[in-house]
């Protein structure tokens, strides 16, 4: 039987190319396109090659922004991930608990990013915030829009607060998914509660983790809401993270060209460290 | 190594039980003895892995006693009766190696690590997973994951018993012969007292040396397998042992003799007494296919019956008649002459069994 050769069904492809097309290759090359030329009105334009680029690796600003975020996102990673995994644990599996349990695990995921910053804003503060007031109860004087370290926190625990329920709930999930003759079999094999959640829980949560970690990571690294909102990047610098200082480029000083040139490279770490975490794992989990 | 007594058990998983269906379990006495392989057999649904679950200690019974070597385990966990259980999907940690499997259960009692080596390649070397042993769990196939996790409760030195529940389940036709038999040499090799869940009648006799069948939360006949064809204690047993099943047909007690319909059978004259002191109602005459008596031509036992259709499985055949108004089955053997139309059958007094509320009523000949 020979083969019919049919290029016409290419076309079926085409509603997903132009809906891609206008989702994300198009902005895309416009961003790139900025990033290679000095635009001053539409019509007077400068190809400059990689100069913008070159602006980018070396502005010290940019590069404290990219510290902070790394380590912004790596502390909030380190928090939430465990926490997640130990509140899944933790949560009810049977009865009008388990329902309840999960209504209020995932009330922080349906407030909207701006509300979660104006009510970490006003929870913080001193005067008329619960946190703030129990601080100072305690004798500290916490004050998170004048003290770097106290921002800081402020901004770790709003992150935390507000996302740590989505690691929870896609670990319960994956927990539920675990059948129970696993759990059997531990138990006739006197396994301890810790090998328990070693040799059985944990590898079964490997997925669900993975996706986890992916999109914390990628959230976190282009958080702008919320620290917006609670301390506008300050005090002084001490919040501001990447896609602040970038906005503050593109929108405040309006220099597009750095800006473009700064949203590829920002973009490109992301890519990067999803890359090497994804690759990573996946050869972990390799039968060797 | 240990004798496992199950004293007035019954278990239920309803708050307040009032009548026998409530029960999953209704109350048994039952010995599984040292060193035993048994075979617990019946109907999905009728009990039977609840009553291993209770053995285990994964579930505690709602009434009597679980008893190993006469003491009471009942309120023990599975992790402190010193037993191991095979499920019907393969567990084995994904994880760990096939090494570190086999290696699991002893690592969590603290044993030393040169003694977990000899035993661990001692047993791989039995279950033929030496050259398995450095590779990960998860890339093992359905019937290598089964022979991993039966591993780790041979590597026990404390085993008392091992349960399986339907372990070959999932495993290919043609291996399931194999680990069968694997199975078997293992428990001649370690006189382990070994309960072997199944539905399949098959897999029951060719494992076990006796078979407790269930039904409905009771085992109704605890036999060899010879003694559950040849004699089925219960209707259920009849039916349920052997292909194509028992006939039966429901019976009325006379003074003389058992009737159906215009047909009467002689009876030995103490079990037709025991009958009628019993005011018996509710009697049903069963006989096997097997033993159903197919005449070349008319004698003064026979009944003059109408076939209805014959099946060639092959070797023999299955002869299918009318009594009645009831479909009952003959086996004719490879070389007897196939009756057309109309046959003559008798039933053997021998192997014509007498059942009250289902029940085999039995009397001592001789």
């Amino acid at each position: 039987m020979t083969k019919v050769e049919n290029n016409k069904a290419w076309w079926l492809v085409l509603p997903v190319f132009l809906i891609v097309a206008f989702s994300a290759i198009i902005p895309l090359m416009t961003v790139v396109n900025y990033s290679v030329q000095d635009i001053f009105d539409p019509y007077t334009r400068y190809f400059v090659g990689t100069e913008w680029f070159k602006q980018v690796m070396t502005d010290s600003r940019l590069h404290d922004a990219l510290i902070r975020q790394f380590i912004y996102s790596f502390t909030i990673l380190a928090i939430e991930i465990p926490l997640g995994i130990a509140v899944a644990l933790m949560m009810p599996t049977k009865g009008r608990g388990a329902s309840l349990a999960l209504i209020l695990v995932a009330i922080p995921l349906l407030i909207p990013w701006n509300v979660v910053g104006t009510i970490w804003q006003i929870f913080g503060r001193a005067d008329i915030g619960l946190f703030g007031a129990m601080m100072a109860e305690l004798g500290i004087n916490y004050n998170y829009a004048s003290e770097p370290m106290h921002a800081w926190l402020t901004v770790v625990l709003m992150d935390v607060w507000h996302w740590t329920p989505l690691v929870a709930l896609l670990c319960y999930s994956g927990l539920r998914a675990i059948p129970e003759v696993y759990y059997q079999a531990a138990r006739i094999d006197k396994a301890s509660r810790w090998a328990v959640f070693r040799y059985i829980q944990l590898p079964k949560l490997t997925n669900v983790l993975i996706i986890g970690v992916l999109l914390r990571f990628m959230d976190s690294f282009m958080i702008y809401t919320e620290p917006f909102v609670l301390t506008g990047g300050g005090p002084g610098t001490s919040t501001t993270f990447l896609s602040q200082s970038l906005v503050q480029q593109a929108i405040g000083q309006f220099d597009l060209g750095p800006a473009a040139a700064f949203s590829l490279v920002y973009f490109l770490i992301i890519l990067l460290v999803c890359w090497v975490f994804y690759t990573t794992i996946m050869n972990m989990q390799k039968d060797k | 190594m240990a004798e496992i007594t199950l004293n007035s058990l019954a278990h239920t998983y309803s708050d307040n039980p009032t009548k026998p269906e409530d029960y999953a379990i209704r109350e048994m006495q039952h010995i599984w003895h040292q060193g035993g392989a048994y075979a617990l057999l019946g109907p999905s649904g009728c009990g039977k892995s609840t009553l291993l679950n209770i053995i285990s200690g994964l579930l505690e019974p709602s009434d009597g006693e679980v008893l190993f070597d006469g003491k009471r385990v009942n309120e023990l966990k599975p992790e402190e009766r010193n037993i191991a259980q095979v499920f019907q999907f393969p567990v084995v940690y994904d994880t760990m190696t096939v090494y570190d499997n086999l290696a699991f259960p002893l690592r969590n009692i603290g044993v030393p690590e040169h003694k977990i080596r000899s035993k661990v390649l001692e047993v791989a070397e039995i279950l033929e997973l030496s050259d398995q042993l450095k590779r990960k769990a998860k890339g093992l196939s359905a019937d290598q994951k089964q022979k991993v996790s039966m591993g780790r409760g041979l590597v026990r030195d404390d085993v008392s018993a091992i349960l399986f529940d339907e372990p070959l389940t999932v495993i290919d036709p043609q291996l399931k012969w194999k680990l069968r038999r694997k199975l078997k040499q293992i428990h001649e090799q370690f006189n382990i007292t070994m309960v072997y869940v199944t539905h399949d009648q098959l897999e029951a006799s060719t494992f076990a040396d006796k078979i407790a069948v269930m039904y409905q939360g009771q085992i109704v006949q605890f036999g060899t397998p010879r003694e559950l064809f040849e004699n089925p204690a219960h209707t259920f047993v009849g039916y349920f042992i052997g292909s194509p099943g028992m006939n039966f047909i429901d019976a009325t007690v006379t003074e003389k003799e058992l009737s159906f319909g215009t047909h009467t059978l002689p009876l030995h004259p103490l079990l037709l007494k025991r009958l009628q002191d019993m005011d018996a109602q509710q009697v049903k005459v069963g006989i096997r296919p097997e033993f159903v008596h197919v005449w070349d031509g008319a004698n003064d036992d026979a009944f003059l019956v109408d076939v209805d259709f014959v099946e060639d499985l092959g070797t023999y055949k299955i002869l299918t008649f009318n009594f009645h108004g009831i479909l009952m089955k003959a086996r004719l053997s490879e070389d007897q002459k196939v009756p057309q139309g109309k046959a003559y059958v008798s039933f053997p007094e021998q192997w014509t069994k007498v059942y009250v509320n289902e029940f085999l009523v039995e009397v001592d000949h001789d």
